[in-house]
């Protein structure tokens, strides 16, 4: 089986600033050598410290954010020499969801202009009957009632519009989903319900995530294996149960045991 | 006697929605020393609870409509604000959530610092700089000669975290009031800003309030735990009684939908429903539309009473929630 995703020695670095006027030569390797991949139907959690490169790891995969070198795969074909319209149809297999559910809704749109536009991106102008229907598939997989189509952002709880942000990344069906740290925002009790809900979207629609959380527990629930960055460079990579319970890095080891009660209330 | 005795506290918001019962009949009680957690989900009433205390809400809308909180043998829900004034940052203080918004931008840090110094103890600036420099250094804070003339923003976000809680410690309080300390922290940096709240308690001696929505942070960090669930106290217990025999609904509940105590593969628990609107709550038990133990048998007609189970541990006594017998 060939993977979906691949990552070959992908770097990002950024020119480190100075003053002004001083030119510097010095750079930032934000990202550092990166190999990864991502099977198809695979859930690969990526942990890691604020700063190490994550969120401009995931900008890479998206496209926006232009790398220093390296390739970018996605079912063979690179994606690094792409014209601008080949990079916008390239980038409908690539979808996010981001952490803050109240920030990442457009406040002036409904629901169902919302989805509409996420839907069309891939399929081009439909009619109307057609969107409705579409819409309201859409809303119903991810647990919202379609009657809901007409209402506005604000109207909805941090759960809700966590929901309606997964079903509008759901909108293109992409090949490959994004997810930064989606349920860090929530409380416990809507944590577990959009945690429930993405592994029922992987069975029914068999999608590839790539799911980033610096909450360990998490991501040992979650993920089938686990990549651990740091300083842009990724430290260890294995199935989730070898990473969580034989951590061969000395990092891994330290954010193990940094997380809190994991180990004392699992025994309890 | 009780470094912190909260009786029968209700607080209340009277909005254009009606009236909003955040806080209702929560009794608790801190001893010297002590680290207390207060869990529940946003909008259960937590931080109104700490807040009301200190004269922290805004007054109208928010209205404290009863009880008392005797700190050290004084209420302070009967104080003026002069008397409050007096106590908040130097015997009881505060470190919040967020350490990018709870600082100045526009102070040096070490001018933050000593600000608490200045005002309670009325040291003069040479006489305080060398107290915040010594504070800094406690909290692990390297070159804090130097640091001290920086502002917030050359800061990283636990550095922010550890001056916060410099600030809040300089003046040696007898209890601090930690709101979700970690909450917007990374793991690593959560695990040392709890260890060294750990340590400058030890070092002074002073009880904290810990509220936090992370069970893991409480089974980790706290003596004694407090559940809250839409205004209420639903369960009170010296932390390994809790986590060995919750038997609030409400408390199993939350513990079943924890990804990290739960083995992989399967879905996780989820508690139905949402929490309740507190503008409309009837009498009964707040939790009955959600439990999905045994729902049928909970209060409808009246509010449950809190008894003693065991020595220390309190419940809200609910027949649909309570789990009889054994657990």
């Amino acid at each position: 089986m060939s993977a979906l995703l691949q990552l070959e020695d992908l770097s990002v670095h950024f020119p480190k600033k100075r003053g002004l006027f001083s030119k510097s030569h010095e750079v930032l390797r934000a990202v550092d050598g990166v190999s990864l991949e991502i099977q198809r139907g695979e859930i690969l959690g990526l942990v890691g410290e604020s700063g190490c490169g994550k969120t401009t790891l995931t900008r890479a995969i998206m496209q926006l954010q232009p790398i220093t070198a390296g390739r970018i795969q996605l079912e063979g074909r690179d994606l690094s020499h792409l014209t601008a319209t080949e990079l916008r149809l390239a980038r409908l297999n690539f979808q996010m969801v981001f952490q803050d559910p109240y920030a990442s809704l457009n406040p002036r749109l409904t629901i169902f202009s919302a989805l509409a536009e996420s839907i069309t991106a891939r399929t081009g102008p439909l009619e109307y009957e057609d969107i409705k229907q579409r819409v309201a598939a859409l809303m119903e997989r991810v647990g919202l009632s379609p009657s809901a189509a007409l209402k506005y952002p604000h109207e909805f709880s941090g759960g809700q519009r966590q929901r309606i942000a997964i079903a509008r990344a759901l909108g293109p069906e992409p090949r490959l989903l994004l997810a930064d740290e989606p349920v860090s925002a929530l409380d416990v009790s809507i944590q577990s319900q959009i945690i429930n809900l993405l592994l029922q979207l992987r069975c029914d629609l068999s999608l590839t995530m790539l799911f980033i959380s610096h909450d360990l527990g998490v991501v040992r629930f979650i993920a089938d294996r686990v990549a651990v960055m740091q300083n842009g460079k990724i430290v260890e990579t294995g199935h989730t149960e070898n990473v969580m319970d034989a951590p061969q890095h000395e990092y891994t080891r330290a954010l193990l045991a940094a997380a809190p009660g994991l180990r004392r209330t699992a025994s309890l | 006697m009780p470094l912190l005795d909260v009786q029968n506290l209700r607080v209340a918001f009277h909005t254009r929605n009606g009236v909003v019962r955040a806080v209702t009949g929560v009794s608790l009680s801190v001893e010297k020393g002590q680290t207390v957690g207060i869990v529940g989900e946003s909008g259960s009433g937590k931080s109104v609870t700490c807040y009301s205390m200190l004269g922290l809400i805004p007054m109208p809308p928010g209205r404290i409509e009863g009880g008392t909180a005797n700190f050290d043998g004084v209420d302070l829900l009967k104080m003026s604000r002069a008397e409050l004034r007096a106590i908040r940052g130097r015997r009881i203080s505060m470190i919040f959530q967020d350490p990018m918004t709870s600082l100045n931008p526009y102070m040096r840090v070490g001018d933050q610092v000593m600000e608490p110094l200045r005002i309670h103890e009325g040291l003069c600036k040479a006489e305080a700089l060398p107290k915040a420099i010594a504070a800094l250094a406690e909290v692990g804070i390297k070159n804090p000669e130097e640091r001290v003339r920086q502002y917030p923003h050359e800061f990283s976000g636990g550095m922010r975290q550890r001056v916060m809680i410099a600030m809040s410690m300089i003046t040696r309080p007898e209890l601090l009031i930690a709101d979700e300390p970690t909450t917007a922290l990374d793991v690593t940096i959560q695990k040392q800003v709890l260890d060294l709240i750990k340590e400058r308690q030890r070092a002074l001696g002073s009880a904290v309030i810990l509220i936090t929505h992370d069970l893991a942070v409480v089974s980790e960090v706290c003596d004694y735990v407090n559940v809250m669930y839409a205004g209420r106290l639903v369960e009170s217990a010296p932390v390994g009684e809790l986590f060995r025999n919750p038997r609030h609904a409400y408390t199993r509940s939350l513990m079943r939908s924890i990804p990290a105590l739960q083995p992989k593969g399967g879905t996780l628990y989820t508690i139905p429903g949402m929490p309740p609107d507190l503008a409309k709550l009837g009498p009964g038990c707040a939790f009955r539309v959600r439990n999905a133990e045994n729902g049928y048998l909970c209060l409808t007609d009246r509010d449950p009473e809190i008894i003693e189970i065991a020595p220390g541990h309190r419940v809200q006594n609910c027949p649909g929630c309570l789990e009889r017998g054994n657990a």
